[in-house]
């Protein structure tokens, strides 16, 4: 199946694009790289892509959470982005740190956001063009628009109370199990628990992509996100992770490629979970029950 | 602390934060290219699984000098820059040196809060591992 029929197979086929869609239009839209290895970008990027630092650009630095609405209209005036301008998206290591950019910048209801299907790797296997030329953003306005903390983002009280409903654990197998790492000098320092939310399906993140690190077709994914957990599409979801990060990726394929209406992304995770007082946890394969 | 290391922390903490990534980058690009032997004995590396990208490392030599070897791609500057900190700072050292390095080195860099958690383990593990190996050759006596 082609890249562009399995891309009009989602849900949302518009957040969606393609590397050729992306050189024929990248001067009218806002491309932003977003890496887990944050020199990445210096090394080369898309012409006339803006870097964005997941780890200190995208929180507040006196509190755990996220940035303010105003720090965010601050942030978004300093990469040239205009409140209807489109963004693209992209990253490295299949995009994981571009959808986790995305849920962020969604948190504020920015409209128009997109993913550069297959990421940085698809764009530089194919030859295309990458530079080291810092783009400088054009001066404009961004409202200040309040973080909408509701839709998209779950609290760790509210996932207690989802419990039993579909919760979606996309840490790799050995986190779930709660199998404890020995790696000689590598203290476990995360969480003071290994194991997961009960009753929650174990889903790597990584499921959801094939080798070129595009999106899987909509059919495969469905049995993995539905078949094989027997979880209703038109249910409500939360899909969390250690930090947060990894889950946005299996939240945006829930909620724009599956269409899952209702899916939130608890960003708490289990470097939270894990560390909470008085919560159920589960360790080993099952996903375990929760007798309220 | 031996002075190529200080001299590596001195290059860092003085400058400001954000400066510090801009010195990263500067070190993962004079990383030295792996010597051709390895490249024909694949085998003399050992992996850092600490870390999130492919690095390998060769640790070699005697009690008075110690020689170091990386491996990691073009693609990983972060893991580039950390290996390329850690050659500037013990590569040519004795052993007793390389063991003398205060195993928070990593943290003495002040870049705690412009890398992620997870990445600075990753060096850690790569000093550890260095460390390990130079005990190999302090046990063999030359």
């Amino acid at each position: 199946m082609s890249e562009t029929s399995r891309i009009s197979g989602y849900a949302h086929p518009d957040v969606l694009v393609t590397t050729e869609w992306l050189e024929q239009n990248s001067a009218s839209v806002k491309i932003v790289e977003c890496d887990e290895d944050v020199l990445l970008y210096e090394v080369g990027h898309i012409p006339g892509a803006v870097k964005l630092d997941w780890h200190t650009e995208l929180n507040d630095q006196d509190k755990r959470d996220y940035l303010t609405g105003a720090q965010f209209a601050e942030l978004m005036k300093a990469k040239g982005i205009d409140r209807n301008d489109t963004i693209v998206l992209y990253g490295d290591r299949s995009n994981w740190w571009a959808t986790y950019a995305f849920w962020v910048i969604k948190l504020f209801g920015h409209e128009d956001v997109r993913i550069l299907n297959g990421g940085r790797a698809k764009w530089i296997a194919e030859g295309r063009e990458i530079t080291k030329a810092v783009p400088a953003p054009t001066a404009v306005n961004y409202p200040v628009i309040e973080r909408d903390d509701k839709t998209i983002r779950a609290f760790r009280n509210e996932v207690l109370e989802h419990i039993g409903k579909p919760l979606v654990d996309v840490r790799s197998r050995p986190e779930y199990t709660g199998e404890r790492l020995h790696m000689p000098d590598y203290p476990n320092e995360g969480a003071s628990r290994g194991g997961h939310i009960p009753t929650s399906a174990s889903i790597p993140w990584s499921s959801a992509i094939l080798e070129d690190e595009t999106f899987k077709d909509v059919a495969d994914l469905k049995k993995i996100y539905f078949d094989t957990t027997g979880f209703d599409p038109s249910d409500d979801f939360i899909a969390y992770c250690r930090i947060g990060e990894r889950s946005s990726h299996s939240w945006f394929v829930l909620k724009y490629l599956l269409g899952v209406k209702n899916v939130r992304n608890y960003d708490g995770s289990w470097t939270e979970w894990g560390n909470l007082v008085g919560v159920p946890i589960a360790v080993g394969e099952e996903p375990g029950v929760f007798a309220r | 602390m031996n002075s190529n290391a200080q001299a590596v922390v001195d290059d860092f903490t003085f400058l400001e934060e954000r400066d510090r990534l801009q010195l990263l980058l500067e070190f993962s690009e004079q990383l030295p290219d792996l010597d051709a032997r390895f490249g024909e004995n694949p085998e003399l590396l050992e992996r850092v699984e600490e870390c999130q990208s492919p690095v390998f490392i060769a640790v070699e030599g005697n009690l008075e000098r110690v020689s170091l070897h990386f491996s990691a791609p073009q693609e990983a500057p972060t893991t580039r820059g950390f290996a390329s900190v850690l050659s500037s700072a013990l590569n040519g050292q004795s052993a007793q040196e390389i063991l003398d390095l205060p195993d928070d080195f990593p943290s003495m860099l002040g870049l705690d809060r412009l890398i992620s958690p997870l990445r600075v383990r990753g060096m850690r593990g790569m000093l550890s591992r260095i460390k390990r190996k130079t005990r190999e050759i302090v046990a063999q006596g030359n």
